[in-house]
């Protein structure tokens, strides 16, 4: 459902607005003389205070006015945008975060964040007196104290209404500047007959009286100046007068264009389509209607195969045709479909600049963040999931990997230490790699912690690479000290299992002193996989074709043999194998030749014993209710072409199950 | 009972009925989204008795509850009147759309709240929780279950069983 809360609806802005802020201001502290940035920050903050005085925010307004000065300053250049001044702006985000968000916040934390702000400002900008923190009114900067009369005239571009703009809060605006009289301009609209009614063909004529500077007047316009004709010009106040005693009175001048415009109040008329000419660039959906129309789409195939049986069977080519080009149709909408809910894995990858830069910060370590492949896509509920093992990834890599500037130095090392974040896409998969500089793994401290948490035995021996994969063991945890970042303990199995949920996998990788490197591999998305169907008893069941290894024949020796213990011989390993019929309890005589289907999560084979493999099949994973999900054997369910339904079966909680009965098979295997 | 407070809101309350092995039973009107013919059923290996299988429901795939064994009534065959009541149901916080097996469906019918009592506490032999009310009519009994409270309890007829947990080998 869309949400027309128009509280909700701020708070979505205020998250991106944020946001826009937050990377406006991470580009500044590399780039600080940068204007357009500077101005970018600034509109953005001005944003944000306007929409939430609107929205009742004014706890917001009122502390983001405070940054809005500071930064309106930054853009006067009266003050330097200096690494420390977009430090305690960054801080102060987090506390308009909050109150965007409605969290409750200590308004001392808001004082003390302004004072640290203001101390700052006062700083970058040498003997400027900063603007005192309790000033909720707007900026008043004391250069002009006598009153001006301005005479404002200015035309907005024609299709500005269509644009959301409003011209009647302008004119509020400069009513709030001082007292003015406001005269429209009606010399441009055009006749009735020729009359656009969407379009702006008023202009105004505005004498304001003000103690402003000329810059708070064009402020007003900020956001439509790019298209606009605007004059502004200091009449001495005799002319002012006869400015106005000129002008016709302003009700009767106004009352004409009301009669000519089919609508009383274009600007609200034209709010509504505002939306829609927004539409063209990009629309704003919520996810729940796209998984609707996924699942809408995923019916239509279904019936589309059922169609294509009966149209198989049938002599009628008209039939026929119908069905191929539906058909056609139908795989064309799927793959639309599938590409409307792929996102760019830039959205990801721009939250973790922030958090480079705070634990550069914490750890006092210098650290540069490296993107690569921002445009690779993923889908949208799969970017999601994948935000907090990332961020653990990268708090491993910045607090355990990379070395402090004085240990980089001694190893020959630059002293800034390097976290390469990079996406691309493989097949159907995407890969993402987290990669540092730094130390790389410290075999021996992996060890030792293996074997006093019990992972290992003392002296035993081991492959380097099954020793990097104790990292991934429940309960890990090499950090000498825990620290604020990361080193609690739980961390790379849950990033671990969370990766196996998206039927991802990973790696890692870590010449000693060269760094290290975690490699995740990801399906492009979570609404369709492929799957091999196989039957077992008169049920059928869809094993993820990414977790199938190979498929053979459960000989009548190997049958006979392994009613005790389930194990066979694969090239030289033993392999555990389950039969799904006494799994499933299934009715029946099974087949004469049974087939084993090998699969694998992480190092982990197992056998599954079917009695036939049907193919493969596409398939559009559906969710199993409360009541099944609970059971743990299976991840899904899909319709098939009979439009019959065949469980999806979860290869992870398979192999598990089978390394917790028969655990001697799996370590003679390793 | 909050439920009872909404299930009755103006003294009365449309229900559908139908027969589980006998029994006359009854479920608010307003929780039917459909009824169906029987479908292929796709057992779930492991799942509860009471909730052992799927359907698709137009292109959803939906689970496929027995009240009877709830109830400890006879699961019979399906015959030609077999329906399945396919209700949407609130399941932590989320609606679940769930298949009901029936013997047989009969109307949409209303029940006044004063023709209702409490399930009796003794003489029940099914869990009493697992009963709203029972309403007259006729000389017939209707059961209105507690569909919350048996769905919570995966339809164990007897409380504090376990679940039978899924087995290998």
């Amino acid at each position: 459902m869309s949400s027309t809360d128009p509280v909700e609806i701020f708070r979505v802005e205020a998250q991106e607005l944020l946001e826009q802020i937050e990377q406006g201001l991470l580009d500044l502290s590399h780039n600080p003389g940068d204007k357009e940035l500077v101005a970018a920050v600034f509109r953005a903050l001005h944003t944000l205070k306007g929409s939430g005085a609107m929205f009742g925010f004014d706890a917001l307004a009122g502390f983001t006015h405070h940054c809005e000065t500071a930064f309106d300053r930054v853009r006067k250049g009266e003050v330097k945008a200096t690494p420390d001044l977009v430090s305690a702006v960054l801080n102060a985000m987090d506390h308009m975060r909050a109150l965007a968000e409605g969290r409750p916040c200590d308004a001392a934390v808001g004082d003390a964040l302004l004072v640290e702000l203001e101390h700052v400002v006062a700083a970058a900008g040498g003997a400027q007196t900063p603007a005192p923190a309790a000033a909720a009114t707007p900026a008043q900067p004391a250069r002009d104290p006598g009153l001006t009369t301005w005479r404002v005239v200015f035309t907005l571009a024609q299709d500005v209404l269509i644009n959301g703009t409003r011209p009647l809060p302008m004119l509020d605006e400069l009513r709030g500047l001082g007292p003015c009289q406001i005269r429209a301009l009606i010399d441009a609209i055009p006749p009735l007959e020729a009359l656009t009614p969407t379009n702006c063909h008023l202009g105004w004529e505005v004498v304001l009286t003000t103690d402003q500077p000329r810059s708070a007047i064009e402020d007003v316009f900020m956001f439509v100046i790019d298209d606009m004709t605007l004059e502004i010009t200091e009449v001495k106040d005799s002319a002012a007068d006869a400015v106005v005693e000129a002008a016709p009175p302003v009700a009767s001048a106004a009352q004409p264009v009301a009669d000519a415009e089919p609508h009383p109040d274009p600007a609200a008329a034209a709010g509504g389509d505002a939306k829609a000419a927004r539409a063209d660039a990009s629309v704003r959906v919520p996810a729940q209607r796209l998984d609707e129309l996924m699942d809408r789409v995923g019916e239509l195939v279904i019936a589309q195969s059922r169609l294509k049986q009966i149209a198989g069977a049938s002599q009628d080519m008209n039939l026929r045709s119908v069905a191929e080009e539906i058909e056609h149709l139908a795989s064309e909408l799927r793959d639309s479909m599938m590409s409307v809910r792929m996102v760019p894995v830039a959205q990801l990858f721009s939250r973790f600049r922030r958090l480079i830069h705070d634990l550069a910060r914490d750890t006092g370590k210098e650290i540069d963040l490296i993107t690569e492949g921002e445009t690779t896509e993923l889908d949208k509920t799969v970017i999601e999931r994948l935000a907090d093992p990332l961020i653990h990834l990268i708090r491993n890599s910045a607090d355990h990997g990379l070395e402090t500037p004085e240990e980089r130095l001694a190893a020959g090392k630059p002293t800034k230490g390097r976290i390469i974040l990079a996406a691309r896409q493989a097949g159907a998969e995407v890969v993402i790699t987290v990669k540092d500089d730094g130390r790389g793994v410290n075999r021996d401290r992996v060890r030792a912690k293996a074997e006093e948490n019990g992972l290992l035995a003392p002296g035993a021996a081991i492959g380097d690479a099954e020793l990097l994969q104790m990292i991934f063991q429940p309960g890990f945890s090499t950090a000498a000290k825990v620290t604020n970042l990361s080193g609690r303990g739980v961390g790379m199995d849950v990033v671990k299992r969370t990766i196996e949920g998206l039927r991802g996998s990973l790696e890692l990788s870590s010449p000693a002193g060269e760094g290290s490197q975690v490699a995740l591999r990801i399906p492009l998305t979570l609404a369709i996989i492929d799957g091999l169907l196989v039957r077992v008893g008169t049920a059928r069941y869809v094993i993820p074709l990414s977790a199938v290894e190979e498929c053979l024949e459960l000989t009548p020796e190997q049958d006979a043999r392994s009613t005790g213990r389930s194990v066979l011989t694969l090239r030289d390993q033993l392999v555990p194998f389950m039969r799904l019929r006494s799994m499933f309890d299934t009715k029946g005589p099974p087949d004469a030749y049974q087939k084993i289907v090998v699969v694998s999560t992480g190092g982990d084979r197992v056998g599954l014993v079917v009695d036939q493999i049907l193919g493969d099949h596409q398939t559009v994973i559906k969710p199993l209710s409360v009541f099944h999900s609970e059971v743990g054997a299976f991840s899904g369910a899909t319709i098939l072409g009979d439009g019959g339904v065949a469980l999806i079966l979860d290869v992870g909680h398979m192999t598990s199950e089978a390394a917790q009965t028969s655990p001697a098979p799996l370590r003679a295997a390793s | 009972m909050t439920q009872n407070a909404t299930l009755f809101e103006n003294g009365a309350v449309d229900v559908l009925t139908f027969d589980l092995d006998g029994e006359v039973f009854a479920i608010e009107a307003t929780l039917v989204q459909e009824v169906v013919d029987r479908a292929p059923e796709t057992a779930v290996p492991g799942a509860p008795a009471f909730i052992d299988a799927v359907i698709n429901f137009r292109g959803r795939i939906i689970p496929l509850a027995d009240l009877r064994l709830a109830f400890s009534l006879n699961a019979r065959n399906s015959s030609l009147d077999s329906r399945i009541i396919v209700i949407a149901h609130e399941i932590d916080g989320e609606a679940t759309l769930i298949g009901l097996r029936a013997d047989k469906v009969y109307e949409v019918t209303t029940l006044d709240e004063a023709a209702t009592e409490a399930p009796p506490r003794i003489g029940l032999r099914w869990r009493q929780d697992f009963v709203h009310c029972l309403a007259k009519r006729d000389e017939d009994i209707i059961v209105v279950p507690d569909l919350a409270a048996i769905f919570a309890a995966r339809g164990q007829p007897r409380a504090g069983a376990a679940i039978t947990p899924l087995t290998s080998h």
